[in-house]
């Protein structure tokens, strides 16, 4: 079977295709010009590398990730599970604000989500993987939303890490990702952390996480910006 | 029939510009220069701007051939920026204000996208916004320009600055424009610490890893100082193309729009256009008129000019100064 261009991305084009009999998606990295070649190269490898291992130890810690089928070195690409019947994060909070047009009452029914995320960060964090780039869109909700198997995606910014400085960064991201996509729902997003906080089970290293998350958000709000 | 005069001196230059309905009737600008392997300071930017705030003013006026009371609203940049500097333009600004009996208008600095998107026709692009002390991409939705992605340490333009003070570049015309001129000449490239975190960026690790390596490296013949600057140009810029692409993905935009000292850097328009177009993204601008990208008066008129038609003055009282000011603090009221 040939395989058939989904998406392209910014970095990456994604094709559906056939794995002896498993739905597949490869993902490939493509150069990028504007990028000088060394660069890119190296840009390129550190990524697929880092987007395999970053998978293969979330699977270890039992988060659901895709499973990884193959890697070619030589095109940059990935061939991996295709999560079927799976809408992102993203989409499901939009489509759940779009019919309820109450505030109040879409955060509800999104706040198990919600906490589903902070207990899955938590685990992830727990491990010492920092994904890099935490957005709804790269989340996904396998089958029925409400049975909430949410399924991390696109590990290419990702690395390992116990530095408080590090989860606190990508915390810091994911909240910036998450309110500029969906405006109006800071009290989703303290559920998020709420959930966090809770699940981790070294509460001295939550303090901390969130000691610098509180760091990395000052470092923005009060730069002074000249010029 | 609307005439906007601009004030502004948040940084090292002091641009005084008139605005005449979207159309810029003289925008004259003074810059100071400091000696080779050193920054401006607040209080000696501060006296550069007292001294030529008056000539500046007087051009502004003889170059666009308006009498003060042909001028319909006063505008001056109430922040981000140096204290000093900000605080003697608005000084000027209030007293001119007083002296014609026009109403004024304070204008948060980041808000000069505005002046991109007149000159470029560009209606929703999503802004790299790059200078000496600002980098953050910016997309409106509802009501307010929305940071998507911004340096989570120290700006882009600041991270060049530093490094040319390092290889003690002039600051004639600026120390970016002198890494760029070296930059050209370089060939060989030395890779450098590349950190992108989702939609932010980090430069603090970046320059210290040059700031240490440079000089052994050049010391060495290992690289040149032209080699230096073209790395790091590529590795920055590289950075800020990155997160530009991921907002662009991120919000749907097919528009660009660089603003900002930064953005004159012309290594930025090729970069893009082949970014963009390896993305199948169609539409591109960029402001490529250097005299508006870089701090000046006009924008500031332009920005200001926008808030009076909707309806914004700012009462005397309140004609403050914040060195402090995030785009996102400011409430659009003149875009739907």
């Amino acid at each position: 079977m040939d395989s058939v261009l989904l998406k392209q991305g910014a970095e990456a084009k994604l094709y559906s295709y056939d794995f002896y009999g498993r739905p597949c998606i490869i993902k490939e990295r493509f150069k990028k010009s504007y990028r000088h070649p060394t660069l890119d190269v190296s840009l390129t490898s550190q990524r697929l590398k880092a987007e395999v291992r970053a998978n293969l130890r979330c699977r270890m810690a039992g988060i659901l990730t895709p499973t990884i089928f193959m890697v070619n070195f030589d095109n940059s690409s990935i061939y991996m599970q295709e999560i079927q019947d799976a809408i992102t994060v993203r989409e499901y909070i939009a489509t759940i604000q779009e019919q309820h047009k109450d505030r109040a009452h879409a955060n509800d029914l999104i706040s198990p989500v919600a906490e589903v995320i902070g207990k899955t960060l938590s685990k992830m964090h727990a491990n010492n993987i920092i994904h890099g780039d935490l957005t709804t869109s790269n989340m996904l909700l396998q089958g029925d939303p409400h049975d909430l198997k949410l399924v991390l995606i696109d590990f290419g910014l990702s690395s390992f890490e116990a530095s408080a400085e590090d989860k606190g960064v990508d915390l810091y991201v994911l909240e910036r990702a998450f309110l500029s996509s969906h405006p109006n729902t800071q009290e989703l997003f303290d559920i998020i952390l709420n959930s966090y906080q809770t699940t981790m089970k070294d509460k001295s290293a939550w303090k901390e996480v969130i000691a610098k998350l509180d760091e990395v958000r000052l470092r923005g709000r009060k730069r002074t910006m000249v010029g | 029939m609307v005439i906007a005069i601009g004030f502004e001196g948040s940084a090292n230059k002091l641009g005084i510009g008139i605005v005449k309905d979207g159309v810029v009737l003289s925008n004259p600008r003074h810059t100071y220069i400091t000696p080779p392997g050193q920054g401006f300071l607040p209080k000696d930017t501060a006296k550069h701007h007292r001294e030529h705030a008056l000539d500046i003013l007087q051009q502004a006026l003889e170059e666009a051939n308006v009498k003060p009371e042909q001028i319909d609203v006063v505008c001056y940049t109430k922040g981000p920026g140096m204290g000093a500097p900000l605080v003697s333009t608005a000084l000027v600004a209030r007293t001119v204000a007083q002296l014609w009996n026009k109403p004024i208008v304070a204008v948060n600095h980041c808000i000069d996208i505005e002046m991109g998107r007149l000159i470029t026709g560009a209606q929703n692009p999503t802004v790299l916004y790059v200078s000496g002390g600002n980098t953050q991409v910016i997309a409106y939705s509802e009501r307010c320009y929305r940071i998507f992605g911004e340096t989570i340490d120290i700006a882009v333009g600041n991270c060049l600055d530093r490094f040319a003070r390092v290889l003690k570049l002039s600051n004639d015309p600026s120390p970016g424009y002198n890494i760029e001129q070296l930059a050209k000449r370089g060939s060989k490239f030395l890779e450098m610490p590349y950190a992108v975190k989702g939609m932010d960026v980090s430069f603090s690790g970046l320059l210290s890893y040059i700031e240490e390596k440079a000089p052994s490296l050049i010391a060495s013949n290992e690289y040149t100082p032209e080699d230096l600057c073209f790395s790091l140009q590529e590795t920055v810029f590289a950075m800020l193309i990155e997160i530009t692409e991921r907002a662009m993905a991120h919000c749907n935009s097919e528009e660009v729009l660089i603003v900002g000292g930064v953005g004159c850097e012309y290594r930025f328009i090729p970069l893009l256009v082949i970014s963009t177009s390896a993305n199948g993204v169609l539409m591109f601008y960029c402001l490529l008129y250097i005299r508006f990208c870089i701090d000046n008066g006009a924008m500031i008129a332009q920005a200001g000019w926008e808030m009076y038609r909707s309806g914004a003055v700012t009462p005397l009282e309140e004609t403050s100064c914040t060195q402090r000011y995030r785009t996102d603090e400011v409430e659009v009221t003149w875009r739907n």
